[in-house]
């Protein structure tokens, strides 16, 4: 039994300690916007946040998260409005999808640690989200744009 | 004349076991009566409280899942596998019958109740150095703990290092019993730190390198050494993190698990983040005072920012380093996580340029914490690192090992990097 929180509601999961956050998040606690990828840390799909930081879920053990505040993508914002959603929707960013909600929760922390970010910073932090879809330049783009308005919102972290 | 020297040899020998056997023996103390819990003033229990969590009683004494100083920690010591006691006031199987005189003589001099002497995996000769009153204050805390029944386990340990009367004699040779000697040239904080880290909190009992016989080396006091196959780092000026542990370093690793140029409290060193935890601040920064002075951190100060400046210098990206296998690796796997923007690193993003990890001689600790990850309860709070024992194999961890340690520092490459991952690979699924 592991206890921990997520999007700000308790839960207390029934799974081996070793099982992956990941396998938690979708099929136990039943929340599908963090995806599964390559299943292990090296695509950033299932990227979300623990106290705050972006951690790869499919290979984070369920054990290691107990009384750690998990945040997914559904819990970023409870209206789906987050500075960084609000410009990936303006610049349309996505194409299939599959890795924007990774690639948001990873632009969330890349903004809360550097809020002016250059693009040297945004292609290190960023390097390790992979978009078969090559959206990359609008990646880029939404960040700088969600920067601005970031800097001024508090998160609700 | 040969018959003569023969009986004179044999006399000898006899007159010296006897002496032996003299020396050896210890009364039993008198069982009594479990003390009424209220028998205890409450300040003196809270002071116990305090004083048990900055010694990590709990650590050693319970096993994991187990009942809280019920005891059956096992420890794999060079000599056989031992396990720890009940400390629960039980009269059957814990303490529950040790008088406060037979409590004490087991802190100061490593004598169970019954007169056998105690191994020295309880460190009793860091124990001796506490005062009579904060033993007087541990064993209050002991006696009111609820009584769990836990009868100890056997040891394993093989003949002859079973004979608990041997242990006279390991005592002969490496003990030196006696209460912390205040220097008188130092300040009241420093030996406040002295004491808690020579006694209380046994700091020495992992830093300090062991003998063939398992007692630490005196020419050699936290001089760094290996435990659980995790490298204890020299707590000297021979510590080779590339920014000095200053007083501030120090406090802060100590009290928050975490340091900015130094890393995250992982592996063993975790457990003792947590013990500390229950100390005031007051003492945590007396320790932090003490070390930084054994490490002669002031020697560096006036280096510290360009120390920092150099090391993150390495941590700048190379024009050539897309093409780079190993820093591709290293930059899918970890970057987005351990990056800085040159010069200034950021706590949540332990840089590892200045990581003492990358710096030790051993990349066993390296190894480790990129196998196990970290959990929400160790390092920074509720901040967790992956496991990528399960997604990296034993070449893709060595190959980013060896890129970090060829990018990061200057120090020469480690060699069998791939062989030592094995290694603890397989040492701790045996642990586990």
């Amino acid at each position: 039994m592991t206890s921990f929180h997520i999007n700000g509601r308790a839960v207390t999961v029934d799974a081996e300690d070793d099982t992956p956050l990941l396998w938690v998040i979708r099929d136990v606690i039943g929340l599908t916007g963090t995806k599964f990828g390559c299943g292990i840390g090296m695509c950033g799909a299932c990227t979300v946040h623990v106290g705050g930081r972006p951690t790869r879920s499919c290979i984070t053990p369920l054990a290691s998260v107990a009384g750690a505040k998990v945040t997914t993508i559904e819990g970023l914002d409870p209206e789906g409005q987050h500075p960084v959603q609000k410009a990936w929707a303006d610049l349309q960013v996505p194409q299939c999808g599959y890795c924007q909600s990774g690639q948001i929760m990873q632009a969330v922390s890349l903004l809360n640690d550097f809020p002016s970010p250059t693009d040297r910073d945004i292609d290190a932090v960023m390097a390790g989200n992979l978009c078969r879809c090559m959206t990359y330049v609008r990646i880029r783009n939404a960040i700088k744009q969600a920067a601005a308005e970031f800097r001024k919102v508090t998160t609700n972290e | 004349m040969f018959k003569k020297l023969l009986i004179a040899v044999v006399a000898l020998g006899c007159l010296g076991l006897a002496g032996f056997g003299v020396l050896a023996w210890r009364p039993a103390i008198a069982p009594v009566a479990r003390p009424a819990p209220e028998s205890f003033a409450p300040e003196l229990i809270a002071k116990g409280e305090g004083l048990a969590g900055g010694g990590y009683c709990a650590e050693c004494h319970t096993t994991k899942g187990g009942q809280n100083f019920a005891g059956g920690y096992a420890f794999a010591t060079p000599f056989g596998v031992i396990y720890s006691t009940n400390i629960t006031p039980d009269a059957e199987t814990g303490i529950g019958t040790w008088s406060e005189a037979a409590f004490m003589r087991a802190m100061h001099e490593g004598v169970s109740r019954d007169g056998s002497h105690l191994f020295p995996v309880f460190t009793y000769d860091h124990f001796t150095r506490l005062s009579d009153d904060d033993v007087r204050a541990l064993y209050a805390y002991f006696m009111t703990r609820a009584p769990v029944h836990a009868p100890a386990r056997p040891s394993g340990l093989p003949f002859p290092f079973n004979i608990r009367y041997l242990q006279a004699g390991w005592k002969l040779l490496f003990f030196r019993p006696g209460r912390f000697e205040p220097d008188a040239t130092k300040s009241a904080e420093w030996n406040r730190g002295a004491y808690l880290a020579l006694g209380l909190s046994h700091c020495g009992a992992c830093h300090t390198p062991r003998n063939l016989l398992g007692a630490e080396k005196p020419g050699n006091t936290f001089g760094g050494a290996v435990i659980d196959n995790w490298v204890a780092p020299p707590l000297t000026a021979a510590n080779p993190a590339p920014a000095p542990w200053t007083h501030e370093e120090l406090y802060d690793y100590l009290r928050t698990g975490t340091s900015k140029l130094h890393g995250t409290a992982a592996g063993p060193m975790f457990p003792v983040v947590q013990g500390l935890a229950a100390l005031p601040d007051s003492d945590v920064r007396a320790i932090a005072t003490y070390f930084a002075d054994v490490d002669k951190a002031a020697d560096r100060l006036p280096s510290v920012s360009a120390a920092v400046s150099h090391a993150m210098s390495y941590a700048s990206a190379k024009a050539s380093e897309q093409f780079d296998p190993d820093a591709r690796l290293y930059t899918a796997a970890c970057a987005s996580c351990h990056y800085n923007a040159a010069g200034a690193p950021l706590a949540a993003r332990p840089d590892l340029a200045l990581n003492s990890a990358v710096h030790l001689h051993d990349p066993s600790n390296l190894i480790q914490v990129i196998l196990r990850g970290i959990s929400a309860e160790e390092g920074i709070p509720g901040v967790v690192m992956p496991a990528f024992g399960g997604a990296l194999s034993d070449t893709d961890i060595s190959r980013i090992a060896a890129y970090l340690r060829r990018t990061r520092t200057s120090l020469p490459p480690w060699p069998d990097l791939a062989a030592k991952i094995a290694e603890i690979r397989r040492q701790n699924g045996a642990a586990n």
